[in-house]
């Protein structure tokens, strides 16, 4: 199954390679990784996508806490939460293309954040299923590039994850 | 708020005051130029004392037996690049086993790191899969406090080595010294108290409990939990066993005592473990060499009860019904407060000694005591009855540590000091450097085998220096017998590369560095030599026993099988 884990970090050197180095010691999975820094400039927030049976995702939370530096962790998958993810997409665009290019950017609420001659830059976030959607959409070959910053994720409502 | 202001100390300085603070006895190092500042410091005081291996993997064991035979903090200091390198296996050693420990390396100038400068290495990087935490100490601000962090992460919570990377020119800036009391860090706060709902569980299932087994590991010496441990045997009549770790933890001598489990562990305690119906494991972790695969041993249905400081280590590998994290002398001290001796079910109890005590009955240690060849076995037996049981004794790897375990009874705990979780050869050595350095008046003697001691033999030179009288107990098989009997086992009979040709001269050897050895090659001056021996108070003898080549270890549970199914000397 796959799980979001929520990790709250002191901002010190390292701690990103410790947290990563301990899924590849023990051969857990990373689908994807975010970091950066919160309003307490002290801590980072951290998201890792991660799939494992129970046990797994058990071990996997307890393994991270026993980190030094991990202050917090947290399965977001455990109760309702919302994860979002930015992609931007260089496609072709020239005047053949370009009004298709818009119109499938607004079907998906994405915006065009740069053009040139012959290209379109769309910026589009949502959830990872909405993005994959988005580039399943798109003419394969009308793809340029594509930068994905992988999932962050919070809960909802009074679920919050502070020290 | 007025501070007065302190005297200003050079980094070098300030690390041997904080040594100094942490009332550090012995450190055990090897020079080289990213400490020189530091060995600068140590020269000019007489608090703490420096003790020079040779070779950086000796200082790294020897000041992880010093934690383990005390309850000290062993203290290691290396320089940077190779002099790190070379201490890594001795730091994977101590974190294998949850040793407290904190290591010290020299590095390169700040401002020279990250250019592969000369003897750079990024030992943060090199060692983070292998301590419990580290650091590289960038400013000298951050010096004091670091160290304090070390000492308290390595000695708290589930222990473990911890390494304190320090730039060279960080020891040369000056900063004033205030070394704190204590420190509280947000992200590290370790549990301690169990839970109270979980301990009335586990209480309830104890006095149910038909078919009992008490399974204590390492973590009952660590916590120093052996007096509250005997106390809950003792008054509940239940059978215990001890992991390889955890011998001593239970009084090798007492009748509920079945023997150590696991690989090369007795009939008794591997057939209890698996038939019990209530099994309450104490600081063990159910590791791959104490309960085989943990598919057979689900097979049989059994309440599990697990005390354990590292809630990672709880249902890691086996499933597990009643999880309580917590220090064992608390929860364990708690259950004895709440548990009712007279509701235990005494009939089935009885039903349950009178099963174990037959499978006593196969004597699965017995040996053959007519050879004409000195059995390994004899030579271990008669080391315990000479020693009074007494002595602290540290191995090497291999049959020499199995037998020495199987056959040497620990009545008390830090008495039995072995690499468990990692394995290293070499250990056994510098391990009784450490543990004789830690306990000046015991009797030390370490226990191994002719290829163990020849990776860290250079500590023989040390041993000369400080005068260090421990005992070589070398179990001379002439091959590496471990190594050998999987391949008679498991490989055909089939013996590459584990023929130990070309031997050196033990007692010359040791003549060589100053200590005096013995060459024994028939039963009957097995025991003379070890009575001479231990007289001895003064000097490191080297005892070489050739002993029977073919003789193995049983029992035996091959690799990635059940708990049951064990090996017997009779079967084959
Ligand atoms: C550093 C290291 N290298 C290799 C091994 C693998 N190994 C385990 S036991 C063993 C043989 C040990 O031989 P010896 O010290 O003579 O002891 P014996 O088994 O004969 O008692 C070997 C090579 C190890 N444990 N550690």
């Amino acid at each position: 199954m796959r799980h979001v884990v929520s990790i709250l970090v002191e901002n010190e050197a390292g701690a990103l390679s410790r947290i990563s180095g301990l899924f590849s010691a023990r051969g857990y999975n990373i689908e994807s990784l975010t970091v950066a820094p919160t309003e307490d400039a002290s801590m980072s927030r951290m998201t890792v996508v991660t799939s494992g049976s129970d046990e797994v995702i058990e071990q996997i939370t307890k393994q991270l806490n026993k980190l030094v530096e991990v202050v917090k962790v947290v399965d977001l998958s455990e109760a309702e939460h919302i994860e979002r993810e930015l992609m931007l997409i260089k496609v072709r665009a020239g005047t053949k293309e370009r009004e298709d290019m818009k119109r499938m950017a607004d079907i998906f609420r994405g915006r065009v954040v740069d053009v040139s001659d012959n290209t379109y830059t769309i910026e589009l976030t949502g959830h990872g299923a909405k993005l994959d959607a988005f580039i399943q959409a798109l003419d394969q070959s009308a793809i340029l590039e594509t930068v994905r910053t992988g999932a962050s994720g919070i809960g909802r409502g009074n679920r919050i994850l502070k020290v | 708020m007025d501070r007065i202001k302190t005297e200003e100390l050079s980094g070098a300085e300030i690390v041997v005051r904080c040594l100094q603070a942490e009332g550090v006895e012995y450190v055990f190092g090897y020079p080289g130029g990213a400490v020189l500042w530091i060995y600068d410091e140590l020269f000019k005081q007489d608090k703490v004392r420096h003790v020079l291996v040779r070779h950086e993997q000796g200082a790294a064991h020897a000041a992880d037996a010093y934690s383990r035979s005390s309850e000290k903090v062993g203290v290691c200091l290396v320089t940077s690049g190779p002099g790190l390198t070379n201490a890594v296996t001795g730091i994977a050693t101590a974190y294998m086993d949850s040793i407290p420990m904190v290591i010290i390396s020299g590095q390169v100038p700040t401002h020279a790191i990250g250019e592969d400068a000369f003897q750079e290495c990024d030992a943060v990087g090199i060692t983070r899969p292998c301590v419990k935490h580290n650091f590289l100490v960038k400013d000298i601000r951050d010096l004091a406090v670091t160290m304090k962090k070390a000492f308290h992460i390595a000695t708290t919570g589930r222990p473990g080595p911890v390494l304190v990377d320090i730039p060279k020119d960080i020891t040369a800036q000056r900063h004033e010294f205030l070394y704190p009391d204590s420190v509280t860090m947000r992200s590290y706060n370790p549990v301690t108290k169990g839970h109270a709902g979980q301990i009335k569980k586990a209480v309830a299932l104890l006095q149910e409990a038909k078919r009992p087994m008490v399974y204590a590991g390492g973590g009952v010496i660590l916590s120093n939990a052996s007096a509250q441990l005997r106390e809950l045997v003792k008054a509940m009549g239940f059978p215990c066993t001890n992991t390889l770790m955890g011998l001593g933890g239970y009084p090798g001598t007492d009748a509920q005592f079945l023997g150590m489990l696991g690989m090369h562990g007795t009939y008794e305690a591997n057939m209890a473990m698996q038939h019990c119906d209530v099994l309450i494991a104490i600081g063990a972790r159910f590791d791959d060499r104490v309960i085989g695969d943990p598919k057979h041993f689900a097979q049989n249905l059994r309440k599990i009860i697990h005390i354990d400081i590292d809630p990672s280590s709880i249902s890691k590998r086996v499933k597990v019904d009643v999880p309580i994290v917590g220090n064992i002398p608390d929860v364990l001290k708690e259950i004895l407060k709440q548990v009712d001796v007279q509701k235990a079910d005494q009939p089935a109890l009885k039903a349950w000694w009178k099963q174990i005590d037959e499978w006593r009955g196969k004597d699965c240690l017995k040996y053959d005591r007519k050879s004409k060849i000195i059995k390994p076995q004899y030579v271990l037996e008669k080391l315990y009855e000479i020693t009074g049981g007494d002595a602290i004794i540290t191995s090497d790897v291999g049959q020499h540590q199995m037998w020495a375990a199987q056959f040497y009874k620990f009545d008390q705990p830090r008495r039995w000091i072995n690499s468990g979780g990692l394995g290293t050869m070499g250990f056994g050595l510098p391990a009784a450097m450490g543990a004789q350095l830690a306990n000046p008046g015991a009797t030390v003697a370490c226990v191994t085998g002719e290829s163990s001691i020849q990776m860290c033999l250079q500590e023989l030179s040390t041993c000369k220096q400080y005068r260090i009288p421990v005992k070589i107990i070398n179990l001379n098989n002439r091959y590496m017998g471990m190594v050998r009997q999987w391949q008679q086992f498991f490989h055909g009979n089939r013996y590459s590369e584990s023929y130990m040709d070309a031997l050196p001269d033990f007692v010359k050897l040791a003549e060589g560095y100053g200590h005096s050895g013995l060459l024994i090659d028939k039963p009957e001056d097995v025991e003379p030599a070890l009575r001479e021996t231990f007289k001895r108070k003064k000097d490191l003898v080297f005892l070489d026993f050739l002993t029977d080549q073919t003789e193995n270890v049983y029992p035996m549970i091959p690799g990635g099988k059940g708990i049951t199914e064990m090996i017997l000397s009779e079967e084959l």
